[in-house]
């Protein structure tokens, strides 16, 4: 009876422990996921009480829609300006602070987590301020250098930039911290005798970092890329309190797909049927363009 | 067996965090729970409706004011958790009359004969498209007026005498003619803050606005709409708007650095103003707006029909709407009363600020409030505005051509029917 129970113990235990995940998971996860897959099928408002079913017609009229994508065309081309000068930065934050020999560096650490520790409500806040036209310091200063001013909210390309600079601003300290952290784990007998061979401080980030943390660089360009393309609180917030908050300006100049859903699940007649075609279809971007950073990533020479 | 207790666990979590948990107790005691967004300023009042209601308990629960939409919305979708009153804003409140069979009929709880008591326009705003059931007694108004800069007025030559100023614009066309001559002798300034709400104010004092009375889409066909449109377009053209987003900190900055000189002014934008322009003081004043009538914003307290208890609701609702409860909330928060039994009584005739060289708000606001005419709202009136507002934008930052963008105005519009 015992050495039964035993058994059982060891076979079963293991899967109990991990368990409590996978009942969470699939609760708030699983489910969720399958339920929005049902009711994108169905012309489902949630300001009526009957629900039609209507096939793949939410899908069909999603893909006829220029506002999607042109939704779409904002989110790529802000995640490409946030997240590309953002990785860059981080990766060179991180070598800076990775020297040996540097003073309070406990403290250089814990200031590049700071902007992160910030509510996105507090950043988007002061940066639409700092992008003002009127009266914003950004166009205080170009005036001043005598290049005019840039009305950053009215047009596409300003507007794309603002947004990006308020990501870049949480997210690269923080990312700059989790690429130190595998910086540390590189032997140091490489820098000291590339140092004896005369690298310099750029070459041997070229030569030794980037390649041994290249798993690192992977994990940080698809998380990035992740949370790139589900940017919803930087452009709503910079849109002000107002209809531009849903639609991303008054010609949708800075709508992402996010925005996107918002503005058809939560305006418009709730309508929660397209909505949630409109996640399926984002998730399927998503990862999409995960699969291909991952290829593209996987391409940085490893260590030998 | 350790599975089980572990998925009970996890039940018992999931409940707790989804269940209101209200169990109905065996005692008299009744607890109503109110739900609204920023300040209503009934507090202090449920202390006093307690005195005389000694079995009831409120409960306020207040959030922000989409967030607090958007849960009274999934609340009635998934038939629990709503309060047992919701406040509704205006702006959402055409959505539920088109669809009422989510909140209690107040006609059936005795609301007939308190028709007279409000202003008859926000009682037809509550009242379904069939007329037959009346969702929700009204609470404030936002009673119209036109705030100006009297110290850009004088250096345009024009009068700064907030009558003189009124008798300018009797109608919006003079309004527009008045911007062109405040333009021509101010030019690097602007006349208005942005195009958008002088839009909505003359669409929204027809008697027939964006929707029929039928709740059909007339944007194409209701000659008003393009009018408005044609009139807006002019004074954009003519360079009088600052193309302003409100809600941004340009257009907060700018109530202080005076770079306009009008602004459609709602009774609770005047808070705004005072607020965000505190060393602008004595420079703003208040005149009528043109067409002479108009309302924008104010909410109505409705019961979802999930709520137990309707009749203590109904009776706690019909209190607090009561004029001399208004009455106190205007005194305490500046909400501009719906009930029209107030606009005689003197704290409201003789209420004014000295912010804006201590204009006769109470009275500037109560007239243009009893001047507006019921119209009917249709279940997409915000989205519809949102699409023509987003068309002017497009004017005025020069992205588009005024036909272009009209007739991109109407295939949203068509996406919205």
């Amino acid at each position: 009876m015992r050495t039964w129970l035993y058994k059982v113990d060891t076979r079963v235990s293991p899967y109990l422990y991990i368990a409590p995940f996978f009942v969470l998971f699939g609760v708030f996860g699983l489910f969720p996921l399958g339920y929005t897959a049902y009711v994108s099928l169905f012309d489902w408002s949630l300001l009526r009480d009957e629900h039609s079913y209507v096939g793949f017609q939410n899908y069909a009229e999603l893909f006829k829609d220029p506002y999607f994508w042109n939704a779409l065309g904002n989110t790529v081309s802000i995640l490409i300006l946030s997240t590309v000068p953002q990785l860059v930065l981080a990766l060179v934050l991180a070598h800076l602070v990775n020297r040996p020999f540097i003073r309070g560096a406990a403290a250089w650490r814990l200031g590049l987590l700071l902007p992160n520790l910030t509510s996105v409500v507090a950043v988007v806040v002061i940066f639409s301020q700092l992008f003002g036209r009127d009266f914003g310091l950004i166009n205080a200063g170009l005036e001043a250098l005598g290049l005019g001013r840039i009305a950053w909210q009215e047009g596409t390309a300003s507007s794309h930039v603002a947004i990006s600079v308020m990501i870049i601003w949480r997210w690269t300290g923080y990312n700059a911290l989790i690429f130190l952290a595998a910086m540390q784990a590189v032997p140091k007998e490489l820098y000291e005798s590339a140092t004896l061979d005369g690298a310099t401080s750029g070459q041997q980030l070229r030569s030794i970092t980037i390649p041994a943390i290249r798993p690192t660089i992977i994990f940080v360009v698809i998380v990035s890329t992740i949370y790139g393309l589900q940017i919803f609180a930087e452009p709503q917030l910079f849109g002000g309190g107002g209809p531009n908050g849903i639609t991303g300006g008054s010609d949708r100049q800075f709508q992402t797909l996010t925005l996107y859903l918002y503005e058809h699940g939560f305006n418009k007649g709730f309508d929660f049927g397209y909505a949630s075609a409109t996640a399926w279809v984002m998730f399927g971007v998503i990862v999409l363009f995960a699969i291909g950073n991952f290829v593209l990533s996987k391409r940085i020479r490893g260590v030998k | 067996m350790r599975t089980s207790i572990l998925i009970a666990a996890v039940a018992v979590m999931i409940t707790a965090a989804c269940g209101g948990g209200e169990t109905p107790k065996g005692d008299e005691k009744i607890t109503l729970t109110i739900a609204g967004f920023g300040d209503f300023g009934f507090k202090p009042l449920y202390e006093e409706y307690k005195q005389t209601h000694k079995n009831i308990e409120i409960q306020e629960r207040i959030s922000e004011y989409a967030a607090h939409h958007n849960n009274l919305i999934s609340h009635l979708a998934t038939g629990s958790g709503a309060a047992d009153i919701e406040a509704v804003e205006i702006g959402y409140l055409s959505s539920f009359t088109a669809t009422p069979n989510r909140f209690h009929n107040l006609l059936d709880l005795g609301a007939k004969d308190l028709e007279s008591t409000y202003l008859p326009w926000k009682w037809q705003q509550a009242l379904s498209t069939d007329k037959k059931t009346l969702i929700g007694l009204g609470t404030d108004v936002g009673g119209m007026a036109m705030c100006y800069r009297t110290d850009l007025f004088a250096k345009a030559g024009l009068p700064t005498n907030r009558h003189e100023v009124s008798k300018l614009w009797p109608t919006w066309e003079q309004y527009v003619a008045t911007g062109k001559r405040y333009k021509t002798a101010l030019p690097d300034s602007y006349f208005m803050e942005a195009s958008g709400n002088m839009y909505r104010a003359i669409v929204e004092q027809a008697p027939t606005g964006v929707y029929d009375d039928a709740d059909k889409l007339v944007v194409e066909t209701n000659p008003i709409v393009k009018q408005a449109w044609d009139l807006t377009v002019d004074a954009i053209s003519a360079g009088l708007s600052n193309r302003l987003t409100a809600w941004t900190p340009e257009w907060t900055a700018a109530f202080g650095q005076g770079t306009f000189a009008t602004i459609v002014c709602p009774a609770w934008m005047t808070s705004y103003i005072e607020n965000n322009a505190k060393d602008a003081a004595g420079k703003w004043d208040v005149a009528a707006v043109p067409g002479g009538a108009g309302s924008m914003g104010g909410s109505h307290l409705a019961l979802p029909k999930q709520g137990k208890h309707a009749k203590e609701a109904f009776e706690l609702i019909k209190w607090l709407t009561a004029p001399e409860q208004q009455k106190k909330v205007f005194k305490s928060t500046g909400n501009f009363p719906s009930t029209p039994s107030l606009y005689t009584d003197p704290d409201l005739t003789g209420f004014s600020k000295a912010f804006f060289n201590n204009a006769p708000i109470g009275k500037i606001f109560s007239e243009s409030a009893k001047a507006v005419k019921p119209q009917h709202q249709g279940p997409k009136q915000g989205d519809v505005f949102n699409a023509i507002g987003a068309g002017l934008g497009r004017i005025e930052q020069g992205k588009q051509k005024p036909d272009e963008a009209w007739a991109q105005v109407l295939a949203d519009a068509k996406k919205l029917a």
